[in-house]
C-alpha cells in the first residue's frame, strides 16, 4: 500500500459477527470516506437493500433487474436455481448491484457483518464507480431512466396479455429471447439514442395517434399502395416496402430484432412494441457481456484497496481482515486448466491480477516495464492511471493494451489451437518473449464479443414475392453454428417473419456457401 | 446513501412466473407426478414432490457456434511443461472458452424440481369428482365465510384501516384550514426577527403575535388525527351453500389380507381420502373395518392398526346400514362407499351381502365402489368368490362398479377410472 501508514488509530467499527443497520450505516460511512475522499471514486448515490435468499433467487431469476415482466423462463430459471439451492449445490452470490440511479445493492441478509463490509466496498464503491465512468455504460444505458423503463415493460406485458392472452404474448416474447443477442446494434450511428421515458412518451404518442386516425376505410385498400418510410412512427400497419428497396429498409442488417420490429409484414403493432421492449434490454445489458473482466477486477482492487486502509486505520478487527482475506482469495483463485473445479479463466482473478499489476507499474516498475508499458510505467499516480483505464476501456482493448508479461507469467497462461478435424491440440504459444504477443491478442479475442458471437446479418427480404428474408452467417475459421439451436431460433423467425426464412452460411475468407438453413412458419 | 429492509417485501414474488412455466409445461409435469405417486410410500402419497421432467417444451434456443467445428485459439491458465509445438490431448467441455460446449445442448438434460403439495394434488385429481352429486341440500348457516364488505366507522384496533383514515384525516385539516408546523415555524421566526430589529415595530410585532397565537389555537383545536376520521374495515358473514356427502371406506383387514395386499388397499383409501379432503370441504368420511364383525374407527385406527382373524363381508355393509340410520338421513345427504378386499369371504356370506347391498345400500347410495386387491400375477386366477357375485351386481345397477388391482402402479388408474368427471352417469 503506499497510502501513509497512519496508526491502527480508529477504533474498530465493529466487533463480532451480526450485523445491524447501524453498523450497516457506520460501515458505510467509512468506506465511503476511503472511497470517495481518499480514492476519489465518483459514484452515483447508493441504495442499499437487504434481502433474503428467497428474493435473491427471485433477483436472479429476472436477470437481477428488480422489476421485470412475467415470463416462463423466469420461473423456470427460479425453480432450478432454487432446486440447485436447496441441494447445496450452488452458494448463493453476497451480493447483487444494478445499473440504475440511485445505484441499488441487494446484500443477502445471511452475510456476516464483516462480509457486509465487504460486500459494500465492492460494489457500492467498486462496480458503482465502474458503472458510472465507463464509456460503453455511458453511451448505452440510462441507468436514471433504467427502473422507469422497466416498469413500463411490466405493466405493457401484463396489458397486452390481458387484451391479448398469455399465450399470444409468450409467443412473442419466447422468439425475441431467442433473438436477444441479435437485437443489438453494434455501430453507434444507426442508433438512435433515445432514453427510456421517452419510449415510454412515444408508445403513449403512438396509441394515441392510431386511435385518433383510425379509420375502418384503411382496411379496405390494399396495403401496399400506401408509403412507408420506415422512421415513420405514425401509422400502425407494417411499412410494406416495394421490391429493390433494400436501402430503404436498411439492408443488410445485423440487428435482426430491430429489423423484424420495423419490418415484419404481419406482426401488430403491439407485437413489435414487444419486440422493442427485448431489444432495450438487449441494449442495456450489452455493455456488461464486454466489460466483465474489467468490471469484476475494478471491484475487487477497490475493495481490496479498501478493507486494507480500513485495517490500517484501526476499523476492522484482525479477526475480520482474517475473515475477509480467507473470502478474497478464494474468490480470486484461478485453477489450473488440469485442475477439476477449472472452468474458464475467472474474470475475479484475472481482473485483479491485472489491476495490481498495472498498481505496481506506476509505483516499482521494472525494466520489461518500462519497455513495455513506458506511458504508466513508474508515473507513480495510481489512482489516476486506473481510473482512466476504468473509463476508457472494454475487457478485449483491455487486455490488449495492459495484460503484461509478467501477469502472463503469474498465470502461466499458454495459447493452443484447437482443429477440429484434429484429435489432438496444439500448444502454439507459452510465457516468453515470442509468445507474450501471441498470447495478449488471442485472449483480447476472447473477450471481444464481436469476435465470439456468430456473424449474422439480413441481406435479403423480398418483399414483394416470395417474401423470403435471407440471413448469412459468415463463417469466422470454419466454426459453423450450433445446427439443432440455429433450427430452433430460425422457426421462432419464421414465425415473426411470416413467411420462409432461409440461413446461408458462407465461408468469410471464400465465399463458399458451407450450410444452409430453411425454415416456414407453422400456421 | 439509504439502507431499506425489503425482507419484509411480500413473499413469492416470482408466483406469476411459476404458474407460466408450469402451464407451458404441463404435459410433462402431469406425466412425472403421476409417475412419482407410483413410487410413494403410503405416508408419503399426501405431500409435496421433486420430479425430474424432459425440458422439450422448455427449451430457449439461441444462435450458437458449434464447439466442434472449425479452428479456434484458446488462451488457457496452468501451464507447466509445455513448450511450443507439443500436443496435448483434447480438454474436455471446451477448454477455456467459457460456455462454448453446450449453447443448447443441456436442453435435452431433464430439469428437476420441487412441486408444492398443492400444485402436486391439483395436478393429481385434476378433472376428478364424485360422480351423480345430485342432492343439493342448503346447509344451516354454519358454513358461512367471512367476506370483505366495506369499511364502518366502528370497528376494533386491529381491523383499522390506516390508509382511509389518513385520507379523512388530511380532507379534514384542509378543510379546517389546520396550519403546518413549518408555518408556524416561519411566523415564529418572522417575529422574533422582528422583535430583535434596534427600533422594533410594535404594530407588526402586535400583528403577528396575534396571527401566531390563532395559528397555535387552530393548531391545537383541530386534531391531528380526529375520531370521525377512523375507517376500521368490515367484514361480513356470509352463508355458503354446500352440498352435504359422506363417504363410506369399508376395508377388509383379516388374516387373508396379506400386508402386500393391505398397503394396496390402504393406498387406495389414502388417495381417496386425499381427494375427498380436497375437494369437497364438507364431506363426512366414515372409516368402517371388519374381519368376522366390523366397527367403525377413526382415521388414524383404519390405516394403522392391524387386525386378524375371518372375513364376514356383510357385517361391515350392515353396520354401514347401521350408520346411515343412525346419522346420516338418506333424503339429506349423498352418500358414497367404495369398499377393499381380496375377495375372500366365507362362502354363504355373499349371498346376504348382495342382499343387503341390493336391497338396501343400492338404493340409498350415490355412488358405491369395489376394488379387490389381488396378489401381483394373479389376474389370470380364477376370480373370486366375491368378484363374481359382484360383477353380476355391477351389470345389473348403474350407481356400482368393481375394479381389481395388483400392483401399486395401478391403483391410480382404477381410481381415475372410478371417479373420472365424463364418467359421471346420472
Amino acid at each position: 500500500m503506499n497510502t501513509s501508514t497512519s496508526a491502527r488509530s480508529m477504533r474498530p467499527l465493529f466487533e463480532g459477527h451480526e450485523w445491524t443497520f447501524d453498523l450497516l450505516k457506520k460501515a458505510y460511512d467509512a468506506i465511503e470516506e476511503v472511497g470517495v475522499g481518499e480514492m476519489g471514486l465518483n459514484l452515483s448515490p447508493n441504495t442499499i437493500e437487504v434481502i433474503t435468499a428467497e428474493q435473491m433467487l427471485d433477483a436472479y431469476a429476472s436477470i437481477g433487474m428488480p422489476r421485470m415482466y412475467r415470463h416462463w423462463s423466469f420461473g423456470k430459471h427460479f425453480a432450478r436455481d432454487e432446486a440447485q439451492y436447496r441441494k447445496g449445490g450452488r452458494a448463493l452470490a453476497f451480493e447483487l448491484v444494478i445499473n440504475s440511479d440511485p445505484c441499488i445493492n441487494y446484500i443477502m441478509e445471511e452475510n456476516s457483518m464483516t462480509m457486509q463490509t465487504l460486500v459494500l466496498a465492492h460494489a457500492a464503491m467498486g462496480h458503482n464507480h465502474f458503472f458510472k465512468n465507463n464509456y460503453l455504460f455511458r453511451e448505452w444505458t440510462r441507468p436514471d431512466a433504467i427502473l422507469d423503463y422497466l416498469d413500463f415493460a411490466k405493466s405493457y406485458v401484463a396489458r397486452c396479455e390481458e387484451q391479448h392472452g398469455a399465450e399470444a404474448v409468450e409467443f412473442v416474447l419466447d422468439a425475441a429471447h431467442a433473438l436477444m443477442a441479435q437485437g443489438v446494434s453494434r455501430h453507434p450511428g444507426s442508433k438512435t439514442a433515445r432514453s427510456f421515458e421517452r419510449e415510454r412518451e412515444r408508445e403513449l404518442e403512438r396509441r394515441v395517434y392510431e386511435e385518433q386516425s383510425f379509420n375502418d376505410l384503411w382496411r379496405t385498400v390494399p396495403k401496399g399502395a400506401r408509403g412507408s418510410d420506415p422512421e415513420t412512427r405514425g401509422a400502425p400497419p407494417a411499412p410494406i416496402v416495394t421490391a429493390d428497396a433494400d436501402d430503404a429498409i436498411g439492408l443488410p442488417e445485423e440487428n435482426i430484432l430491430y429489423f423484424l420490429e420495423k419490418h415484419a409484414p404481419k406482426l401488430d403493432s403491439w407485437q413489435r412494441e414487444l419486440l422493442r421492449i427485448v431489444r432495450m434490454l438487449a441494449n442495456y445489458f450489452y455493455p456488461q457481456r464486454q466489460t466483465k473482466l474489467m468490471n469484476e477486477g475494478c471491484a475487487t482492487w477497490c475493495h481490496y484497496r479498501i478493507m486494507n486502509r480500513l485495517y490500517e486505520k484501526g476499523a476492522l478487527t484482525e479477526g475480520s481482515m482474517l475473515e475477509f482475506l480467507h473470502s478474497h482469495s478464494s474468490v480470486v483463485t484461478q485453477p489450473s486448466w488440469n485442475d477439476r473445479r477449472f472452468s474458464g479463466i475467472n474474470p475475479y482473478a484475472l481482473g485483479f491480477a491485472m489491476m495490481r499489476d498495472i498498481e505496481r507499474m506506476t509505483l516499482d516498475p521494472s525494466d520489461e516495464d518500462r519497455a513495455w508499458f513506458p506511458e504508466i510505467a513508474g508515473s507513480g499516480d495510481v489512482m489516476g492511471v486506473l481510473k482512466s483505464v476504468w473509463a476508457d476501456y472494454r475487457d478485449d482493448s483491455f487486455v490488449m493494451q495492459f495484460l503484461s508479461p509478467k501477469v502472463i507469467r503469474d498465470f502461466r497462461l499458454f495459447e493452443v489451437r484447437d482443429k477440429a478435424e484434429k484429435p489432438v491440440v496444439d500448444v502454439r504459444s507459452i510465457h516468453n518473449e515470442q509468445g507474450y504477443r501471441n498470447i495478449r491478442r488471442a485472449l483480447a479475442n476472447h473477450y471481444a464479443v464481436s469476435a465470439q458471437d456468430p456473424d449474422l446479418q439480413i441481406v435479403e427480404a423480398d418483399l414483394t414475392g416470395s417474401r423470403r428474408l435471407q440471413i448469412v452467417h459468415r463463417v469466422r475459421h470454419g466454426v459453423l453454428l450450433d445446427k439443432l439451436g440455429c433450427e430452433r431460433v430460425l422457426l421462432h423467425v419464421a414465425r415473426l417473419w411470416g413467411y420462409r426464412v432461409k440461413l446461408v452460411e458462407i465461408d468469410g475468407v471464400s465465399g463458399k456457401t458451407l450450410r444452409e438453413h430453411d425454415s416456414l412458419p407453422i400456421p | 446513501m439509504q439502507i431499506v429492509d425489503r425482507r419484509l417485501n411480500p413473499k413469492a414474488k416470482s408466483l406469476g412466473n411459476r404458474q407460466r412455466f408450469m402451464r407451458r409445461a404441463k404435459a410433462e409435469i402431469r406425466a412425472a407426478a403421476r409417475e412419482a405417486l407410483k413410487k410413494r410410500r403410503i405416508d408419503q402419497v399426501d405431500g409435496g414432490e421433486r420430479i425430474s421432467i424432459s425440458t422439450k417444451s422448455l427449451r430457449e434456443p439461441s444462435f450458437g457456434l458449434n464447439g466442434d467445428t472449425g479452428t479456434r485459439d484458446i488462451v488457457i491458465p496452468g501451464n507447466q511443461d509445455f513448450t511450443v509445438g507439443d500436443t496435448i490431448a483434447r480438454p474436455p467441455a471446451g477448454g477455456g472458452s467459457g460456455s462454448k460446449g453446450s449453447p443448447d445442448g443441456s436442453g435435452e438434460d431433464d430439469f428437476i424440481f420441487t412441486l408444492t403439495r398443492e400444485e402436486f394434488l391439483d395436478l393429481f385429481f385434476e378433472d376428478l369428482k364424485l360422480p351423480n352429486l345430485v342432492k343439493v341440500q342448503l346447509k344451516s348457516l354454519k358454513a358461512a365465510k367471512l367476506a370483505r364488505a366495506g369499511f364502518a366507522k366502528e370497528g376494533s384496533p386491529s381491523k383499522l384501516n390506516a390508509a382511509r383514515t389518513m385520507r379523512n384525516s388530511l380532507g379534514r385539516r384542509m378543510a379546517m384550514q389546520r396550519p403546518s408546523l413549518a408555518r408556524i415555524q416561519a411566523l415564529e421566526a418572522e417575529l422574533a426577527a422582528a422583535e430583535a430589529e434596534m427600533q422594533p415595530n410594535t404594530a407588526r410585532i402586535a400583528l403577528l403575535s396575534e396571527q401566531l397565537r390563532r395559528l397555535q389555537h387552530l393548531r391545537k383545536s383541530v386534531a391531528f388525527v380526529d375520531p370521525i376520521d377512523l375507517r376500521y374495515n368490515r367484514h361480513e358473514r356470509r352463508p355458503r351453500p354446500t352440498t352435504q356427502a359422506v363417504m363410506f371406506c369399508l376395508m377388509d383387514v383379516s388374516a387373508s389380507m396379506t400386508e402386500p395386499l393391505k398397503e394396496l388397499a390402504k393406498r387406495f383409501f389414502m388417495l381417496l381420502n386425499v381427494f375427498l379432503k380436497r375437494h369437497y370441504q364438507e364431506v363426512d368420511i366414515v372409516f368402517i373395518r371388519h374381519t368376522t364383525e366390523a366397527q367403525e374407527v377413526d382415521e388414524a385406527a383404519f390405516f394403522e392398526a392391524t387386525s386378524t382373524g375371518g372375513t364376514v363381508i356383510s357385517t361391515a355393509l350392515e353396520e354401514m346400514r347401521r350408520v346411515i340410520a343412525g346419522r346420516y338421513p338418506p333424503s339429506e345427504w349423498n352418500i358414497y362407499a367404495a369398499q377393499a378386499s381380496d375377495g375372500h369371504n366365507v362362502s354363504d356370506d355373499m349371498a346376504i351381502c348382495v342382499e343387503i347391498l341390493q336391497k338396501q345400500l343400492l338404493p340409498v347410495c350415490q355412488h358405491y365402489a369395489y376394488i379387490e386387491v389381488r396378489e401381483p400375477g394373479s389376474s389370470l386366477v380364477p376370480n373370486s368368490v366375491v368378484w363374481r357375485a359382484y360383477s353380476s351386481l355391477e351389470k345389473a345397477t348403474s350407481n356400482f362398479a368393481a375394479r381389481h388391482a395388483s400392483e401399486a402402479g395401478e391403483i391410480y388408474p382404477v381410481f381415475r377410472e372410478l371417479f373420472a368427471a365424463e364418467k359421471s352417469t346420472a
